[in-house]
């Protein structure tokens, strides 16, 4: 933030009511703390041998939490490099010259922007066997997040390559490059490029949706924290269960936290390189912030 | 069909949940979600770094961990909320996060003359905010706030394993009983959804084009 | 530079935790002695028992979240009375404990799982009733639970049985046998259902909740967690008569099955096995076996 456009520069005046203002806010942030902290100590919740727990190599809390988290990471990477060829598939599909390609890509991309993730990872799991499909809790997440996120992903690519100035497409046509070409040798790599933050930021998106992997089963982190919390319940009764919810919910938010600073960096550093790339810095259609895709 | 006939009035109880916690959680995230922008832009810095702060957080959180702090760590501090109030905080402190951001960028989006322009003829933050800045804002975020709008739709699903009897707990319940219906339970399911997600994909899209800006 | 702060300071707090040893640090404990491998095993050809005992190995289906019954340790390995009935019927097929693939089944995809082969058998709670017998067949009974109550230490509202609950929050499991019994013979209770029952317990802890209904044995194995939160009614209202799921019309199999509970009934390692599991949690000594149904 430069030069501010909606407010002047603040005067000594206006500085001094700035300052108060945010010694008062600084305060009633304090206090907010203060309070929520005096509340846990009071029902002992600040017990350092209840945090313990989450360093204790005896526990076998650490190593559990460590291997769920790979888990996690595993589904979340995996999903990602499908559901991002899918994606690219499914917009190229989209963007098709023939009606009989178009209809029914566009008609899976609405399907499964319409439902929940929730209900797509539980149909995998407890209908195809019906079918006589068999999957894994593992392959039924990975799988899940894969159709949600390609319909999603598909629609990114979509605004991406439609962002490309029409001159690039143009040019191409006309040095004589065929449809295919045209997009595999000129759009598709400049939209890509531009699109690598949004591709970053919706990694995050399915690291977090990687928890709803608790309906079928299968031990991601938010899963391996609640199967600690089962198994100490009948031990220790419930002295740990507010501890190995915080500690889980912090691990989601220091990785996802890291990937989103890497999602700015490459944005940047994209910015920077504008000069050597012929589009427009890209406006989704739907989405105006690049890094703001996926909730 | 004599199934979905027999369960009809659990459905429909379970759908109407759905919808109102939608409705409720998407009220408070639009009206937390514009402060928090508005705070975002503001020209007091412990705001904005308080909204930075919760963005980034909420944004980097599970939904399902929000739900867990929410039902369960509340009481920790002597504070507890009944399940489906505690849904409802849930999905609305969650979803504001993503409509600041929506929000932000139509700020952002909205060209720096205007606000000049305000500035200039002696409008103060806050006016030209109300009167100039936000409500052309909010024009340009109608795409953006409806996915927001329609993620939020499909989010609420999570507080099924929050005691609350919505679409996606009564799928778990049906299919429980009736292992030989699965098919037609999701069925029933997902039209629920599609039934609120479709209409408000089809509203958006009119009004967008309603209150869109030439530029 | 920032960021490298951030990490020392976590680090150190990390290692301060450590020194400070929880209480949890004991719990992995020494895994339960295995059952004595049968040194001849010869089946008649064709067999499922024939099947299994030439390949070696077996696939079994158990509940991944039932304190005393079928729980899951932090190291990722099933522990509970489920668990040792499991081990027991394959220590009889010459299959050792390590040979066998443990899958979690919830109550949704049991009788699914039998059905498409993904299990060769299901030991999870499983209570036996006429409407699963038309899709998979039981052995057993080996166990018998009967419903009941938990309620918050002292019981301030009095709730002596099932009658009591009526205009109460009682909180149970979704697609569980008693949550189907408050329906249909209490529709007076307000249910209030989770998907796991560490999830009742907070909530009744938390006084969300009223009572926590469900098999005796579980909320037995909660009690002893947290003796100075809660108590349990002990007045158990239903028969719950667990069985072992196999596939439909496989009456050799069964009658194996059957003969090899009895012959754990006499030589006590069915008591042992509740003693080391569900006994051990619950601080109840070993029950009479029930009778084997041979239907």
């Amino acid at each position: 933030m430069s030069a501010p456009v909606l407010f002047d520069v603040p005067g000594p005046k206006a500085q001094a009511r700035i300052r108060i203002g945010s010694a008062v806010g600084a305060l009633v942030v304090l206090a907010i703390v203060g309070f929520v902290l005096l509340r846990l100590a009071g029902n002992d919740q600040l017990d350092p041998q209840r945090w313990a727990v989450l360093f204790d190599p005896a526990s076998g809390v650490p190593q559990a939490l460590g291997e769920a988290l790979l888990r996690t990471l595993q589904v979340a990477l995996v999903g990602m490099v499908f559901a991002t060829l899918l994606g690219l598939l499914l917009a190229a599909g989209r963007l098709s010259d023939h009606s009989w390609v178009r209809i029914p890509v566009t008609t899976v991309i609405e399907f499964f922007r319409a439902i929940p993730l929730l209900v797509v990872i539980f149909a995998l799991f407890f209908i195809l066997p019906s079918f006589g499909i068999r999957l894994s809790a593992y392959a039924a997440l990975t799988g899940g997040l894969v159709l949600y996120n390609m319909a999603v992903l598909a629609e990114i690519f979509r605004a991406g390559i439609m962002s490309i100035d029409k001159g690039q497409r143009e040019a191409a046509f006309g040095i004589g490059l065929r449809k295919s070409q045209v997009m595999t040798l000129v759009l598709l790599p400049q939209a890509v490029r531009r699109m690598l933050p949004v591709l970053i930021a919706q990694l995050v998106v399915l690291l977090k949706d990687s928890s709803l992997g608790f309906i079928i089963g299968y031990f991601e982190l938010l899963r391996q924290a609640r199967s600690l919390v089962e198994f100490f319940i009948p031990r220790f009764g419930d002295q740990y269960t507010f501890q190995l919810y915080v500690g889980a919910g912090l691990i989601y938010i220091i990785v996802n936290v890291l990937l989103s600073q890497l999602a700015k960096y490459v944005e940047r550093r994209g910015r920077r390189q504008k000069a050597t790339v012929a589009t427009e810095p890209i406006r989704m259609p739907d989405e105006n912030a690049p890094t703001t895709t996926g909730i | 069909m004599q199934f979905l006939i027999d369960n009809f009035p659990l459905l429909w109880d379970a759908f109407l949940t759905t919808l109102s916690l939608s409705l409720l959680a998407g009220v408070l995230a639009l009206v937390l979600g514009t402060a928090l922008a508005a705070f975002r832009v503001s020209p007091i810095p412990p705001l904005r770094g308080l909204s930075t702060f919760y963005v980034e957080t909420f944004r980097n959180t599970p939904l399902t961990v929000v739900f867990f702090f929410i039902i369960f760590g509340l009481p920790q501090i002597d504070f507890s909320v009944g399940f489906f109030t505690g849904s409802v905080l849930a999905v609305g402190l969650y979803t504001a996060a993503f409509v600041c951001e929506a929000v932000r960028s139509g700020i952002n989006a909205v060209s720096a003359g205007q606000a000049e322009a305000s500035r200039a003829i002696g409008l103060t933050f806050g006016q030209s905010l109300r009167e100039v800045v936000l409500p052309q804002a909010f024009r340009s975020v109608v795409p953006p706030l409806g996915n927001v709008w329609i993620a939020m739709v499909k989010n609420t699903s999570i507080a099924a394993g929050f005691a609350v009897s919505e679409l996606t707990a009564s799928m778990q319940r049906l299919s429980n009983a009736n292992a030989g219906e699965l098919v037609l339970v999701l069925v029933a399911v997902v039209v629920g959804y599609m039934l609120i997600t479709l209409p408000s994909a089809y509203a958006i899209s009119r009004v967008e084009r309603r209150v869109a800006i030439l530029r | 530079m920032r960021i490298t702060r951030y990490a020392a300071a976590v680090a150190a707090a990390g290692i301060l935790m450590t020194a400070c040893s929880s209480e949890a640090g004991d719990t992995v404990e020494e895994a339960a002695e295995a059952p004595e491998l049968a040194e001849e095993v010869d089946f008649e050809a064709g067999t499922t028992m024939a099947e299994l005992a030439e390949a070696g190995s077996m696939t079994v289906g158990t509940k991944f979240d039932q304190p005393g019954f079928g729980l899951r340790n932090p190291s990722g390995v099933p522990e509970g009375f489920d668990v040792e009935i499991a081990k027991i019927i394959a220590a009889e097929l010459g299959i050792a404990a390590e040979d066998i693939t443990w899958t979690e089944t919830v109550s949704a995809n049991r009788e699914q799982f039998i059905e498409n082969d993904n299990v060769d058998m299901v030991v999870a709670t499983y209570t036996i009733n006429d409407d699963r017998k038309q899709r998979i067949d039981f052995a057993g009974p080996y166990y018998e639970a009967g419903q009941d109550i938990m309620v918050a230490e002292g019981n301030p509202l009095g709730i002596e049985g099932p009658e009591d609950l009526a205009g109460k929050n009682v909180c149970s499991v979704e697609g569980s046998t008693p949550a189907e019994e408050i329906r249909t013979n209490y529709p007076e209770a307000q249910l209030t259902l989770f998907d796991v029952y560490s999830k009742c317990a907070d909530a009744l802890a938390n006084g969300q909740v009223d009572a926590v209904t469900t098999d005796n044995v579980i909320l037995t194995g909660i009690v002893a967690g947290s003796p100075d939160e809660f108590d349990l009614v002990g007045n158990p209202f239903t028969q719950e008569p667990y069985g072992i799921g196999i596939p439909k019309g496989d009456d050799e199999f069964r009658a194996f099955i059957n003969d090899t509970l009895e012959e754990a009934y006499e030589s006590g390692a069915w008591a042992e096995a509740w003693d080391e599991t569900a006994g051990a949690i619950s601080g109840t000594d070993a029950p009479e076996p029930p009778a084997v149904d041979r239907y």
